[in-house]
């Protein structure tokens, strides 16, 4: 049977693009890679607070664990932490080039920032750091 | 396809519900994470001092380990395990269940419970391996 509706209204009748569940699955992956992570990194916490930066330096050094540890809680986190704000702006925000705006700047400071911090622990645990 | 935007219908809002816990605790599951995206930008400026050298990582400690630094990460602490517990609740009605109103509430208690705890535990362990 032929369609009588045009183009645009046949878009418009398609609902949501689908896209969405992605991003949600996303934040809820992250979410559960961060529970074991994220209570190492407490632990982490407490021992790098009582040193200092050569103790810091062994941390990162000695083994293999701390680095590649570290690497991911900081990967997965900034990973949430895109997913999370990103919520929190599309929920907010209205105004679309504000929004829009706001969605890059978040996206393009946690893959800047992340790969920063990345890149530093990567420098010091393989031997940069003195 | 008009040119005025059309009326929307509302849901209803904050100003509208009594507040109650479970209600308080979603709000304030939000507002961690926000500070917790602050948290990270400190883990990152720890990671980038740590690789330019001892100055700049005497520096960060210096800073965080300040009277304000401390409050700061007290604040971060309590964020994280706040985060964390009523995250863990979140995923777990993201699974299809806990939507019973007593155990919803149940959880939110447990899940302030368990922030306030595990915060004062890692302090005080804090205070007594010299990491203060």
């Amino acid at each position: 049977m032929a369609s009588y509706r045009t183009p645009l209204g046949r878009a418009r009748g398609l609902g949501a693009a689908k896209h969405g569940v992605g991003a949600w699955i996303a934040e809820r992956v992250t979410a559960v890679a961060l529970v074991p992570l994220v209570l190492w990194a407490v632990f982490a916490g407490l021992r790098l607070a009582a040193t200092d930066y050569y103790g810091a330096v062994e941390w990162l050094t000695s083994s293999m664990v701390n680095p590649v540890l570290m690497g991911l809680f900081i990967i997965v986190g900034f990973m949430h932490m895109h997913a999370g704000l990103r919520v929190v702006i599309e929920d907010y925000i209205e105004k679309h080039l504000t929004r829009a705006g706001l969605l890059l700047l978040n996206l393009f400071a946690c893959s800047l920032i992340g790969a920063l911090a990345v890149f530093s622990i990567l420098k010091v645990a393989l031997g940069g750091a003195y | 396809m008009t040119d005025a935007p059309r009326e929307r219908p509302l849901s209803p809002h904050t100003t509208i519900w009594r507040w109650h816990l479970t209600m308080a605790t979603s709000i304030l599951h939000r507002a961690s994470g926000c500070a917790l995206y602050g948290g990270g930008l400190i883990l990152a400026i720890w990671a980038m001092t740590l690789a330019a050298g001892p100055e700049a990582y005497g520096t960060f400690k210096a800073v965080m380990g300040s009277f304000p630094g401390k409050i700061v990460m007290f604040g971060l602490t309590l964020a994280t395990f706040y985060h964390l517990a009523k995250g863990l609740q979140h995923l777990i009605w993201d699974a299809g269940h806990g939507y019973n109103l007593k155990t919803a509430t149940m959880g939110a208690i447990a899940t302030i419970a368990f922030a306030i705890a595990a915060t004062l535990a890692v302090w005080i362990i804090a205070a007594m391996t010299g990491a203060l």
